[in-house]
């Protein structure tokens, strides 16, 4: 054989498998905050358009030290912990009578496909003369907007779950509430919960907007007012406080997922 | 209790895929469905069990079930449709849990079949974790869990290779050995069905009507792999089989 045409095969496998890395995401994140904080200090960076990293911190370090942060996060959480939840569980009943029953999704997925681009905050007047202003249109509000997500998501999700296994607990002669709560659900579980990543975070974006009517307190008011007194500092203090709230809950998801769906592997 | 099929038919629309099957499957023995594929043989296989109703035609039950049977007309798949979120032992609950068994029955029960498909030391193991033979004999296990009048099992090795495929077919004629059922078991695999048969049913290509029936007498413990007789039978179920086969195999699917 000629020595010359003799080479390896040229490698053509590999990637299309990302793996968790730790510390990157740290990295980039220090790396963002060191250049705003280098950049204000230095004035390439103007001190209108961006507050200084440090002064962020130290409006924040005084929220927390004066108990201020307490007063608006904790009415905020309860918005959405009560919004996000009704939402949730109304959005998880109906995506699966709609993923089982012919009737159900016939009528409403066109349904729910009209209601899905409605841009939710636009209602929020509406739902002030439904509900009140007071906090109950905030609840329907951040309820409405994860909804819809979480329908569309469960009902895929449903939709996804292995038809065999669904066969096997009918010829095992298992009744129609365990088969939806022992196979369906739980074999739509893990589109359900990468559904509420994204419903959840739309959920934090109306928080702000329902706090934009009537509302004393809440992460969003405070943003709100500060943006409107143009209070960099104070603005960018409150976007860092739903910033890391939008951590927590991907987090939150993320360890629900490894508790619960170590199964697949 | 006996299984009777009376003039079975079947169409899906236009296509006709079953005609005119009659067939009796006596307590104690296990039939096979051998036939080209798109005959209809696991069509046939979920009107007995009742998962799909024919056009025409019934499937009878001749005898009640013993008392203690959970489940009487019991399937094995042919991919397992084990739960993935749930273990071994999880998997053969999930099909007790609807009884209302004595205390601790349903631990008996568990303990008895992960023993007798040698499962026991793999009870906590997740499906993922097992091999495409130990999957099948966890489908076995939870079958047996609910003893079953009639088995009715739809290729339920064919997903295996080679090795696996003999070794759990010594398993099941094991089984039956130690404790006679009942089964239909659909196979396009000769080899399986001349080992495992005491009668073997051959069905032509579509529409599928029953082609041929063949007898084996010798007991399934006596059965070796390269038996003349048995290699005999499986010759000739391959030759009423082969143009059969053939013209199957170039008809189009949905045509």
């Amino acid at each position: 054989m000629d020595n010359s045409t003799t080479r390896p095969v040229p490698f053509r496998g590999g990637g299309f498998n990302p793996r968790p890395m730790r510390t990157v995401a740290p990295i980039v994140f220090v790396l963002l905050i060191a250049f705003l904080e280098v950049g204000t200090r230095t004035g390439i960076i103007s001190g209108l358009t961006m507050p200084r990293p440090s002064d962020v911190a130290r409006t924040l370090g005084g929220m927390i030290g004066s108990g201020l942060l307490w007063q608006h996060l904790l009415p905020s959480l309860q918005r959405l912990f009560v919004g996000g939840l009704i939402g949730t569980l109304a959005g998880v009943t109906l995506g699966t009578l709609i993923g089982l029953f012919t009737l159900v999704r016939a009528g409403l997925l066109p349904l729910v496909a009209a209601l899905f681009p409605i841009p939710k905050i636009a209602l929020l007047p509406l739902f002030v003369i439904w509900f009140g202003i007071d906090e109950t249109s905030k609840y329907a509000l951040i309820a409405f907007g994860v909804f819809t997500p979480t329908v569309v998501s469960t009902f895929g999700a449903v939709d996804s779950v292995d038809r065999s296994l669904i066969r096997m607990g009918q010829s095992f002669g298992l009744s129609w509430w365990a088969i939806v709560s022992k196979i369906v659900l739980p074999g739509a579980f893990p589109g359900i919960l990468s559904g509420l990543r994204v419903s959840l975070a739309i959920g934090i974006i109306l928080l702000v907007a329902a706090e934009m009517l009537g509302a004393q307190y809440g992460i969003g008011a405070y943003i709100l007012e500060a943006g409107s007194l143009y209070d960099l500092n104070r603005l960018f203090a409150g976007v860092t406080v739903l910033s890391v709230l939008g951590l927590i809950l991907s987090t939150v998801i993320g360890l629900v997922e490894k508790r619960f769906l170590d199964w697949r592997g | 209790m006996d299984i009777k099929l009376d003039g079975i038919s079947h169409s899906y629309g236009p296509v006709e895929v079953l005609r005119d099957i009659s067939l009796t499957i006596k307590q104690g023995q296990i039939v096979c469905l051998v036939g080209p594929s798109g005959c209809g043989k696991s069509t046939l296989l979920r009107f007995i069990g009742g998962l799909e109703r024919p056009t025409a035609g019934q499937v009878l039950q001749i005898g009640a079930p013993p008392r203690e049977s959970l489940n009487p007309l019991t399937y094995v798949f042919q991919h397992f449709a084990l739960l993935p979120w749930r273990t071994v032992e999880g998997n053969i609950r999930l099909v007790l849990e609807g009884h209302k068994l004595a205390r601790g029955e349903a631990d008996a029960i568990v303990r008895d079949v992960l023993a007798r498909t040698r499962l026991t030391d793999f009870a906590k193991a997740l499906p993922r974790q097992l091999s495409g033979g130990m999957k099948q004999r966890v489908a076995i296990a939870r079958a047996l869990a609910v003893r079953p009048a009639v088995m009715l099992m739809d290729e339920p090795l064919s997903a295996l290779d080679s090795q696996t495929r003999e070794l759990l077919m010594d398993d099941l004629i094991d089984l039956w050995t130690r404790q006679p059922f009942t089964a239909v078991y659909v196979t396009h695999n000769l080899n399986e069905a001349v080992r495992l048969g005491h009668r073997i049913v051959v069905l032509s290509r579509r529409p599928g009507r029953i082609h041929k029936e063949i007898q084996i007498e010798m007991p399934l413990s006596e059965r070796q792999p390269g038996d003349p007789l048995l290699e005999a039978k499986q010759a000739e179920l391959w030759g009423l089989m082969r143009d059969e086969a053939k013209a199957a195999d170039q008809e189009l699917v949905d045509g």
